[in-house]
């Protein structure tokens, strides 16, 4: 399988007026193409500025970071890259259609086709109905979904997301989790999901990465197999509660 | 909904209890009104009060008939509202650009912020001897001075509002690839629209107390000019009625405000 993503001895160092903080030491890790990664590791261990690396938004102190064989930071490569947060962030004064429509606006690929395939994942995944609504009219669920579909709509090749159903209830949480799950690995996406709840992870993942406390390193690496087809499925596996209780220790 | 949707009993007794409470205050908003007019009136016809200093509501309403027959209260009204929309919109355009370039440089932003702390606590008025120097006595001296009151405010609200965007919007469209003229575009102006609204409430009142203010200082027109110069020959008449006058100009354009704020925040929930 092809390496979709790598880093190669990546630190990271925060500048602030009172001290410097050692955020990442020598982390190095990849994940293959289609591949679903989960980073997991204690709060404040700096797993979201993991995903603001692979973004490009902050670059490392020293180390590599490569996507499809590209250095990042280099090879002013251009990584088309979807990412979705814990909130939506959908833009209440648009419409679900024109949100969908965001990504394509500010690449400036805005053009019938684009718009016609991104109104082809809202029909596909059930949301065509709601094209001319406002988010505020949407259920949480539903506007999780309406976020991944904004993110799909440019055809990224890599999925971020940051603990994307943390602000959900916990009934919504597994419904979506699910939802989301299928949405990508139908679209066939590579994705790195960040998340500190590690049931969420196992039932996911193809790939776990534990990460220790800052400066983050990876601590040990999991490959989940449940092989039960969704994420509802995979809760339901015998072996998820020795792999829970495994990732567990790792994490104390 | 539909039309033909069928409610149920409680349903009508609920709404028509709404409707009654509605009609309440409505009548009682009046009937003070009406009271105090009333009260006024009568003691002023008894000799209670003394007219030379109150006035009454029937000499109010006599004065400005006689006004407007000399077609001289449109040409004061014309004047002061001439002098507010004016200083409204530039105190308010300007404002609203100056907060845009403070949002862009933070640089520019923390250069100048104690010029704008300064500004903004200085009682403008103080500088009403400068701008007569400056700009004369005529209209555009009040223009001046409604713009120095308003645009302050003008630009620590929106710049406020401005700075107030999401973070987590700001890194959503970042990751998307946007530069930052289309975070300004795409997220910044339009998620400050509420912003902007209430900022234009306020400019609308500021505006009024520049122009007023103005026309105190110096002037030979307008609303203000008729309240100072019936307030110097003790013509009370003059006084409430331009007072009056004045109310219910800057209530209208309050409401056309409140108005467009009704017409362009239809659908979405901020």
């Amino acid at each position: 399988m092809n390496k979709q993503l790598e880093f190669i001895n990546v630190s990271l160092t925060y500048q602030t007026k009172k001290d410097e903080i050692k955020a990442i030491e020598k982390l190095s890790f990849n994940c293959n193409q289609g591949e679903f990664l989960s980073i997991i590791g204690p709060s404040g261990c700096g797993k979201t500025s993991i995903l603001s690396l692979i973004a490009g938004l902050i670059t490392p102190s020293s180390g590599k970071i490569i996507i499809n064989g590209k250095d990042i930071n280099k090879d002013n490569a251009k990584i088309e890259l979807g990412y979705m947060l814990q909130k939506d962030q959908l833009f209440p004064w648009r419409t679900i259609e024109k949100n969908v429509f965001l990504p394509l606006e500010i690449k400036g690929i805005n053009t019938k086709e684009n718009k016609e395939y991104a109104l082809h994942l809202l029909e596909k995944y059930g949301l065509i109905d709601f094209r001319k609504n406002y988010p505020s009219e949407l259920s949480g669920g539903m506007r999780q979904r309406v976020a991944l579909i904004r993110t799909l709509a440019y055809k990224p090749q890599l999925l971020l997301l940051d603990e994307p159903f943390s602000a959900l209830d916990s009934q919504t949480r597994l419904s979506v989790c699910d939802d989301v799950y299928s949405i990508i690995k139908l679209e066939k996406k590579t994705a790195i999901l960040v998340t500190h709840d590690i049931s969420e992870a196992i039932s996911m993942s193809d790939k776990i990465i534990v990460l220790s406390h800052r400066p983050a390193q990876v601590k040990s690496i999991f490959r989940p197999n449940l092989n039960g087809g969704s994420p509802l499925r995979n809760r339901e596996s015998k072996d998820f509660g020795i792999l829970f209780e495994k990732v567990w220790k790792e994490l104390i | 909904m539909t039309k033909e949707k069928k409610y149920s009993k409680e349903h009508i007794l609920f709404l028509k209890r709404e409707r009654r409470e509605t009609i309440i205050i409505w009548v009682a908003r009046f009937a003070i009104l009406g009271l105090l007019l009333a009260l006024w009136e009568i003691l002023a016809n008894l000799g209670k009060i003394d007219i030379f200093i109150t006035s009454s509501p029937s000499r109010i309403l006599k004065t400005t008939i006689s006004l407007l027959e000399e077609n001289n209260l449109t040409y004061h009204m014309g004047v002061t509202l001439y002098e507010t929309i004016m200083g409204f919109i530039i105190a308010v355009g300007l404002g609203y650009i100056i907060a845009l370039a403070l949002w862009w440089s933070e640089r520019l932003r923390k250069v100048l912020e104690p010029y704008v702390v300064v500004l903004n606590s200085l009682p403008k008025i103080a500088l009403g001897p400068i701008i007569i120097v400056w700009c004369g006595s005529g209209s555009k001296a009040i223009i001046f001075m409604a713009v120095l009151i308003g645009i302050i405010v003008a630009i620590i609200t929106m710049l406020n509002g401005f700075l107030a965007t999401d973070k987590d919007k700001i890194l959503l469209l970042k990751a998307m690839g946007a530069n930052k003229f289309q975070i300004l575009t795409k997220l910044v102006i339009p998620g400050s629209f509420p912003t902007l609204i209430s900022m234009l409430k306020i400019s609308v009142g500021l505006s009024w107390v520049g122009s007023i203010m103005g026309e105190y200082l110096v002037s030979r027109a307008g609303l203000g000019y008729l309240i100072v110069y019936g307030g110097q020959v003790f013509k009370l008449d003059l006084v409430m009625s331009a007072t009056i006058i004045l109310c219910i100009l800057a209530t209208m354009m309050y409401l056309i405000i409140a108005l467009l704020e009704k017409l362009l925040i239809k659908n979405t929930n901020y």
